[in-house]
């Protein structure tokens, strides 16, 4: 290997290893807020990269129909739980017209405007706002009502929404593998290294979402208030801060950052409706290799196992998914070894 | 000895399986029955690591894996006896838990999950892309099980052999149980520090529990492999390892008999709906995983507990059979001397980054004395305690237990050297009877571990503990709770309960923390007049407590804080008249 080929393979794995950054934090972030391990982060990435692919075509993406679906489920709880709740009808049904108001707004939007063939940023932005909208309703119709169980359950509650939504994804996009078109086409030349526009994009995109979720969380007041039910959750319920809303947020922020990275990752590989799950497990293994609990720390680790899949792919091909994977363990070594002790409360 | 209904149900299931094999039923049924026997051995290594220990691993589909492919490589290549292929798999299965086990089960619940779905899917991709194993397409031509020239490898015979190695692990998880290694493995749930304070060593226990259900699922790959005929990955990937849990979950993870039904229950639907949903839909896919993370998601929030807890519900609960008044009395550590020095705590400290949590404190405690440490709230009286338990290190200063140094062990040596305790918010398993409870505390003073309890060779042991617990319990006045279920027991029984599991480990010294908090009256008089016999008894205590009243009446030294530092110490008449003690409690006047 020389230094052409090591350079070209390190900016590879940076720029993957960016979006894995960006589901690492989404990751630590659900984790943080929720105690949710939030195994389905990877199906909002196939669901954004798959959006747009059937918008590209100008078709109505199964998305929508996913969405419409969802929201309605969503707004009978909601319905049901309000009447048990206050046994009137009139709040029972504004409960319900408030959990469907954003996904039939932004459903109708799409059925109106996917045979026009809007530009493919319109188009992008129109699918990371659907795949966004998701994430409030996963979170009432799978999560609400499990808030205070153990972390454990909330765990197996996650393999269980991400089976659903893998398969509803099988559903609504079949099994053909889509490519999306790149954003910006060119390249510029660094030396001996190429980078292509859509490298930027990612590079300045993950750095942008990254200064913005700082922002949130130092500078706003409900980012204090998501980082107080972080810490104790009980304390924040007994200052107003609502767990329900909270959680919602929280996966609202998950699902636009998953749709976002669907759509960053969409025109450098094909994507299958279960492509999301590995991609969103690599993002996952720097966070847990971060502790589940520091943004930086995910950060430094995406980019870690970026490279070395980078790596992995040219020495060893078949075996860099073994590679990424297997490195867990000597992380989560280290981890207990230096880590305290967790002589955890249940 | 009447049968428990465990047992009995063991039998019934015995005696059911050469009577189905030689029902002329379907060979089709048969073959299900295989495959759910064998995906209900898998379960079944889940219901003992995350029913009972409260641990959850994807991991097992992967370590049916290496169960499969040791057996299928090493008959098909070296022409080994599956026989001796069986151990081999065993022995490899149990190296990679350990491995696994030991590096993540010092860290908090949820990194084990983690870890197993990594190795998980580690393994998966290097089953699939190893030349050697046969890459994605698998080994094939795999031979049958026979012993001798006898065929046992297929329909009807395997199914017997299938299912009695089923049962048999069954019987020998349940008397897992029920035994001093079970109590200790389902102590294990509630949080690490009541187990350390009885003497357990929860890290020990984790690792053999999640070895344990490892070697379940290698069993169960061994007989995969030779039934099939032909391994390959995908048996063996993340989304099985799921679908393990999910049987086990959806049976009912805490019960033994809910890894039976799971299995049974997801195998059929598995098959029906694979057929059925294509149909339905139209084109072909494994659209049935969508109904199967429903499913999950539903019973986990209407039937945690799972399908068998129904069935539970409504068997009848026999009370333990007493067998153990005969027992031999189990051995006793020898006691101080009145008046020798039993505890001795030099000037320690406990600071929390800038703050001074404990600071210098010092006092001792002799044999045949009750010590009240007291002060207001904040004075740094809990941590103290944990400082002298264990539970929390100290930042200087040296805690001396009968001449030996003891700072700076884990909780469970201290424990171990004869130093019992209680707890502020009282730690017990719900689930288990007073008796049960209570034997927990004698756990260092029993040897037999799991394999012991597994084949039955405990049951000496098993009544000699039972009989040291009903003599604790009958000491303090318990001796009519014993089957109860600990989690009906009103508060005041429950302290009590407490201060037995804390007699049984036989302490020189006891701690106790809060003894009287959520008592009412008379159950206080009561408390005193057991502490004052067991210190009438020979015996050191120290006690936290805020009730006056007891501690006046029961100790005979007092030690006093406030913000972390001594007050002062000295009698009770003495500190009832300390002006400093009256302004730390009632304020000073100006």
């Amino acid at each position: 290997m020389d230094s052409t080929i090591a350079s070209i393979l390190l900016l590879d794995g940076l720029t993957n290893g960016a979006v894995y950054a960006l589901l690492g934090l989404a990751t630590v972030l659900v984790f943080t807020v929720t105690r949710i391990i939030f195994i389905p982060q990877g199906e909002f990435v196939a669901y954004g990269a798959l959006t747009l692919a059937i918008f590209q075509t100008g078709k109505v993406p199964g998305t929508v129909w996913l969405l419409l679906l969802l929201a309605s489920v969503a707004a009978v709880m909601e319905l049901f739980s309000r009447w048990q709740h206050h046994r009137s009808l009139p709040i029972a049904l504004k409960a319900a017209l408030k959990t469907l108001a954003a996904p039939v707004a932004v459903s109708l939007l799409a059925i109106w405007a996917a045979p026009q063939q809007w530009p493919l940023l319109a188009q992008a932005a129109m699918s990371v706002a659907i795949v966004t909208v998701y994430g409030p309703l996963v979170y009432r119709v799978a999560y609400q009502s499990l808030e205070s169980a153990t972390p454990l359950v909330l765990l197996i509650v996650s393999v269980g929404v991400h089976f659903a939504l893998t398969g509803l994804g099988l559903l609504f996009f079949g099994a053909e593998g889509f490519r999306n078109p790149s954003f910006w086409d060119d390249r510029f030349n660094l030396g001996p290294v190429a980078i292509s526009g859509q490298t930027i994009i990612i590079g300045l995109t993950a750095i942008a979402l990254i200064v913005l979720l700082w922002l949130y969380f130092e500078r706003t007041l409900r980012g204090k208030a998501l980082r107080a039910t972080a810490v104790n959750r009980t304390g924040a319920r007994l200052m107003g801060i609502s767990t329900h809303a909270s959680g919602q947020l929280t996966l609202t922020m998950a699902a636009f950052i998953g749709a976002l990275s669907g759509l960053l990752i969409g025109p450098t590989t094909t994507v299958f409706y279960d492509s999301g799950f590995l991609i969103g497990l690599k993002g996952f293994v720097a966070a847990v290799a971060a502790g589940l609990s520091s943004y930086p720390g995910a950060l430094i680790a995406a980019a870690f196992v970026g490279v070395i899949e980078a790596f992995g792919s040219f020495w060893a091909s078949a075996f860099k998914e073994v590679i990424v994977f297997t490195l867990i363990l000597p992380v989560l070594l280290v981890r207990s070894i230096y880590g305290h002790n967790a002589d955890e409360e249940h | 000895m009447a049968l428990k209904p465990q047992s009995l149900g063991l039998l019934v299931l015995a005696a059911a399986v050469p009577l189905v094999a030689v029902l002329p039923l379907p060979d089709f049924w048969i073959t299900q029955l295989n495959y759910i026997g064998m995906y209900a051995m898998t379960a079944l290594g889940l219901v003992l690591l995350t029913g009972v220990g409260g641990l959850t691993s994807f991991g097992q589909a992967a370590f049916v894996g290496i169960g499969a492919y040791t057996t299928a490589w090493l008959t098909l290549n070296l022409g080994v006896s599956p026989w001796i292929t069986l151990f081999i798999g065993m022995v490899l299965t149990a190296a990679s838990a350990l491995v696994v086990g030991v590096i993540t089960l010092r860290m908090s619940g949820h990194y084990l999950p983690l870890a197993t779905i990594a190795w998980g899917l580690s393994l998966y991709y290097l089953m699939g892309n190893l030349d050697a194993l046969g890459k994605y397409d698998g080994l094939l031509g795999i031979q049958s099980l026979s012993i001798g020239n006898f065929d046992i490898g297929q329909g009807r015979a395997f199914f017997v052999l299938t299912w009695f190695i089923l049962l048999a692990f069954a019987a020998a998880l349940l008397h897992l149980l029920d035994s001093r290694a079970g109590r200790a493995i389902r102590a294990i749930k509630s949080g690490p520090q009541m187990a350390e304070a009885m003497g357990i060593s929860t890290f020990r226990y984790k690792v053999t529990i999640f070895v344990l259900a490892a070697l379940s699922a290698s069993v169960a790959g061994w007989l995969l492999a030779h039934f099939q005929r032909t391994v390959n990955p995908s048996a063996f990937g993340l989304k099985m390892g799921i679908e393990y849990l999910f049987m086990s979950v959806v049976g009912g993870v805490n019960y033994v008999w809910g890894a039976f039904v799971g299995a049974g229950l997801i195998k059929l639907m598995d098959d029906q709906l694979q057929v059925l949903l294509p149909r339905l839909i139209g084109t072909s896919g494994s659209y049935e995983v969508i109904v199967f993370g429903v499913m999950l998601v539903l019973v986990l929030k209407y039937l945690p507990d799972g399908l068998w807890s129904m069935v539970e519900k409504k068997l009848p609960r026999r009370p333990r059979a007493v067998d153990w008044q005969q027992a031999a009395p189990l051995p006793e550590r020898n006691k101080p001397a009145l008046g020798e020095l039993v505890l001795d705590v030099d000037r320690i400290r406990k600071q929390f980054g800038g703050l001074t949590a404990v600071n210098d404190i010092s006092f001792q405690i002799r044999a045949g004395q009750i010590v009240g440490l007291i002060g207001p709230n904040g004075a740094g009286k809990s941590t103290t305690f944990n400082l002298i338990t264990g539970v929390l290190s100290l930042t200087s200063g040296t805690v001396s237990y009968r001449g030996r140094r003891v700072s700076g062990l884990p909780a469970r040596a201290i424990a171990r050297e004869g130093v019992s305790r209680t707890f502020q918010h009282v730690k017990m398993i719900p689930d288990m009877t007073v008796l049960e409870n209570v034997a927990l505390g004698a756990h260092t003073r029993g040897h037999k571990g799991v394999a012991a309890a597994m084949i039955r060779t405990n049951s000496d042991e098993e009544r000699r503990l039972f009989r040291e617990a009903q003599r604790q319990l009958e000491r303090i006045g318990m001796g009519e709770y014993l089957h109860e279920q600990a989690g009906n027991l009103a508060m005041g029984p429950q302290r009590l309960m407490e201060i037995a599991r804390a007699l049984c480990a036989d302490p020189a010294l006891l701690l106790l923390d809060e003894p009287a908090a959520g008592l009412r009256h008379k159950e206080k008089q009561a408390l005193a007049g057991v502490l004052r016999q067991l210190r009438d008894e020979g015996m050191s205590i120290l006690l936290v407590e805020h009730d006056m009243d007891l501690v006046m009446q029961v100790c005979d030294h007092l030690v006093v804080m406030e913000f972390g530092t001594l007050l002062t110490q000295g009698t009770p008449e003495q500190i009832q008249q300390d002006p400093k003690v009256r302004a730390a409690y009632l304020g000073t006047e100006h």
